[in-house]
């Protein structure tokens, strides 16, 4: 596979937008071949037979490389192995994601919103290829077949492929009705088709943001303000300009870089510069000023996002009442790649070569910061080395133009990774004041749960904040599948200016399946009954949650005897994504309380999936990234800093600490579920219910090693 | 002038001695196979071949490497037990966003070259170095013995 970026010039006339969010474009390129067939943004066909994908989405290691071109390639009725993919420019109209209606790649959206679209786009280009070799032969078009880019009349056995058909392709109407393959047709979808990517991550030879060279080239590295809101107080510039290879410094308000030959001269200059802070008014904040101020925030009443009955009243009148406060701590995404930017402003243009999640933000921040009108401005997108919704943020391309307008020709700024860990943009603290009340027979009757936290949502996507509710912040909570007859969740706002917070993985549903999954197993406890027992007698209404429950205790060989020090815990998970997942964890607690987990067995349906392999990765994938947070992950302030600095003092899983993961993923024609995220937020209850099976001790926040030894 | 040898061709190089190796090849001789990670040797990204062995190259000054041949991602597919890792992570699928993988493969490698027939042990051993954020360890474990199995 080839990967090449369409400029924006490339696309000039946007004609119409048809339904189902196919928009169609005309491609009017002066340098194109006339013969070229370009039905659609999505699918361009050469003379040469040549096929292009057009994919919208960036890659970042979750396979949409793989995964959106399997959808087109199905209905356009083309191998994988014939296609050649080309990463979108930034067009929030012509790529738009429909689920948060610009072009963006996270939220486990990309199967989800563009399932459909994609395969319009390959069935309408189907459509007119088969009508003008119809034409031509003065057939029926119902009468011809297609099968790898060849059409072929079904009487008279005549045939003509997709390239000598290009130019008369051109020529039709685009369809307006367009008829997709029923589900159960599907030959390539659902298929463990090899990723088209994998080659050249091999070898060294795929390109990442951090990889970009472009002639004349300078490399720098910055330090921001490490405290949020402080200012440059001093620096010794001349000390920093006698490091050889150091070109200039630039100073900003907040923030300084050092240009030069390499990154060994630049981070020796940064070093040399010995700058100094002033911190501003959070100069004095510690982890503890941020958890008492989120606590007591919480004691009022938040906005309500379900209600079922009255939760208030079903607590009063149970026979039991159990309540709980559950918290989680901020979080650092540690991709592996750190965040590098390359940008060269001129007079009258600006490019800017990096991995965006959102390239029309980043264009649109360069263009800010230069002054210059967007199309002035070119995106360079690149391959991103894990992103993990760090990248949905602009803060980094913004901070690396503002230090490229400071610099004659082009440079590449690149973070160190105590940079990159420092200066994030953090998973939030939450905190959750959640209670039930249970009948005699120990069964729930009432269930509240508050949760309070910043709002993501209203910062990012202001529209999507309506009424002070953030439907990510309260995701999995207000879709709870357990049959309650009371229910009432409130989200309750609660920002946190000292430290910038957003998306990681899962983001709200991470926070709320620990709580939920988590207290569901306290319920049981309290009602002396067997976890997953418990969990069953609620959800005869969710079939589906029910049936991947019942396939990961079966799998997991649940009530099965173990080693002593060993236990399971078991976590379910449904949300806005669609999806359902099961996951038991098998743990050992040492005799020194260090947690080890052996083994993760999943269950998930995620309705019609497009390649189960790249759906087993995602789990695979997301248990072990979740795993990290759940057991260690914690980013700390004190005197208004980050403490965590490098992979040494943010513990994430090794290999040696990598459990044996066991996927079982139900087959059928659903909807399709987000993917990206679902087993991330799975993996901490499931880990804290086995922690408490094995050590009786019920462990309300994280990350648990740190809380389960201070218990112990 | 230093010359270091990669992947068999010398590079005549006009940088600092103490200047780590990781930016030698990826900002002077053009080599970005090779991968920033941690700075500090803790995450095993930048790792690379000195006399077959593994090594963290931002912690490598160039000096240390001086007249001495290093092997990169870019090469290691020519030597057989490279060739057989890079096959088994294709088959298997191993890479996600394949940014740790040079590095991983660069490990794992030497790991197979040494011990045609890793134990998990083995394994944990020689890969506990190499982090990779997308989790891709139950993939990377059985690529091992994957490549392993065909060595035999």
């Amino acid at each position: 596979m080839t990967m090449q970026t369409l400029s924006r010039r490339d696309f000039m006339i946007v004609m119409a937008a048809a339904g189902g969010g196919l928009v169609l474009g005309c491609r009017v390129d002066d340098r194109s071949d006339s013969a070229t067939f370009t039905p659609n943004a999505f699918v361009r066909i050469g003379a040469d037979g040549r096929v292009t994908l057009v994919i919208p989405q960036i890659e970042m290691g979750q396979g949409m490389y793989t995964a959106l071109p399997m959808l087109v390639a199905e209905e356009l009725e083309v191998g994988l192995d014939q296609i050649t993919v080309e990463q979108a420019p930034p067009n929030d109209q012509l790529y738009r994601n429909s689920i948060f209606g610009f072009q963006s790649t996270g939220g486990s959206t990309s199967v989800r919103a563009f399932f459909e679209p994609m395969r319009k786009a390959g069935a309408a280009a189907r459509m007119m290829l088969v009508a003008a070799a119809a034409g031509q032969w003065r057939v029926d078009p119902s009468a011809c077949r297609v099968e790898r880019g060849v059409v072929t009349h079904g009487t008279s056995k005549r045939s003509l492929t997709y390239g000598a058909l290009a130019d008369r392709a051109a020529k039709q109407l685009v369809p307006t009705e367009i008829t997709l393959k029923d589900p159960k047709d599907f030959t390539l979808v659902g298929t463990r088709a090899k990723r088209l990517d994998t080659p050249s991550k091999v070898n060294g030879s795929a390109q990442y943001g951090i990889d970009v060279r472009v002639p004349g080239m300078k490399i720098a590295t910055l330090a921001a303000s490490p405290v949020v809101g402080g200012k440059v107080a001093s620096l010794d510039e001349a000390k920093a300009m006698s490091v050889k290879g150091v070109h200039q410094v630039v100073k900003l308000d907040d923030l300084v870089a050092v240009v030069a030959d390499h990154m060994w001269a630049a981070k020796q200059g940064l070093a040399a510069l010995n700058v100094t802070w002033d911190d501003g008014p959070n100069a004095h904040i510690g982890t503890a000023d941020v958890l008492k101020d989120i606590a007591d925030a919480s004691a009022t009443s938040g906005v309500v996002a379900r209600k079922d009955g009255d939760g208030a009243a079903g607590l009063a009148r149970a026979a039991k009442r159990i309540e709980a406060v559950y918290h989680v701590p901020f979080l650092a995404h540690a991709a592996m790649e750190p965040l590098a930017v390359t940008v060269h402003v001129r007079a009258d243009a600006c490019e800017v070569w990096t991995g965006s999640k959102v390239m029309g933000r980043a264009q649109a921040t360069a263009a800010q910061v230069t002054g210059l009108p967007p199309e002035k401005v070119t995106v360079h997108s690149q391959l991103i080395g894990g992103a993990f919704g760090r990248r949905l943020e602009i803060d980094y391309v913004t901070k690396a133009v503002r230090i490229a307008k400071q610099v004659e020709g082009p440079v590449k700024i690149v973070w160190t990774r105590e940079e990159d860990m420092q200066q994030d943009v953090y998973r939030p603290y939450y905190y959750d004041r959640i209670a039930a009340g249970l009948d005699a027979r120990g069964r729930p009757v009432a269930w509240t749960h508050r949760i309070a936290g910043p709002s993501i949502l209203a910062r990012w996507i202001p529209p999507a904040f309506q009424k002070g509710l953030d439907s990510d912040a309260d995701d999995t909570a207000v879709q709870m599948l357990y049959e309650i007859p009371a229910v009432q969740i409130e989200y309750l706002r609660h920002e946190e200016p000292v430290l910038n917070t957003g998306f990681w993985r899962g983001v709200g549903n991470t926070h709320n399946d620990f709580v939920m999954e988590s207290f569901i197993d306290e319920l049981a406890a309290v009602a002396k009954a067997d976890p997953v027992a418990y969990r069953r007698a609620l959800l005869a209404k969710s079939p589906r949650a029910l049936a991947v429950l019942d396939l990961a205790a079966e799998k997991a060989g649940w009530g099965q005897p173990l080693p002593a020090g060993h236990g399971r815990g078991v976590a379910l998970l449904y949300c806005s994504w669609n999806t359902y997942m099961a996951q038991v964890a098998e743990v050992e607690v040492s005799p020194s309380h260090e947690i080890r987990v052996h083994r993760v067995v999943c269950a998930c349906d995620c309705g019609q999936m497009v390649n189960p392999d790249i759906v087993t990765a995602q789990i695979e994938g997301g248990i072990i990234y979740g795993m990290g947070g759940a057991l260690w992950g914690e980013v700390t302030l004190k005197n208004g800093r980050v403490q965590q600095s490098n992979f040494t003092d943010y513990r994430v899983v090794r290999m040696n600490e990598s459990p044996v993961i066991e996927t079982h993923l139900v087959v059928n024609h659903e909807k399709p579920g987000g993917m990206g995220e679902p087993a991330t937020a799975c993996i901490a209850p499931a880990i804290a219910n086995a922690v408490y099976t094995v050590t009786g001790k019920r462990i309300r926040q994280l990350p648990l090693q740190p809380a389960l030894t201070s218990v112990a | 002038m230093i010359t270091v040898k990669v992947n068999g061709k010398p590079y005549d190089v006009d940088v600092p001695p103490d200047m780590p190796m990781l930016w030698v090849l990826r900002d002077v001789i053009g080599l970005t196979g090779t991968k920033f990670g941690c700075g500090i040797a803790a995450c095993g990204a930048c790792t690379i071949q000195l006399d077959g062995q593994p090594i963290r190259s931002c912690v490598t000054p160039v000096s240390a490497i001086a007249g001495k041949s290093i092997t990169t991602i870019e090469a290691i597919g020519q030597t057989p037990a490279g060739r057989k890792i890079q096959e088994a992570w294709i088959a298997l699928d191993v890479p996600q966003c394949g940014y740790c993988q040079s590095g991983q493969i660069m490990s794992a490698s030497a790991l197979l070259a040494s011990k045609p027939n890793p134990t998990d042990a083995d394994i944990d051993a020689a890969m506990a170095g190499n982090i990779c954020r997308c989790g891709t360890y139950v993939r990377i474990r059985a690529g091992i013995k994957r490549a392993a199995g065909e060595a035999a």
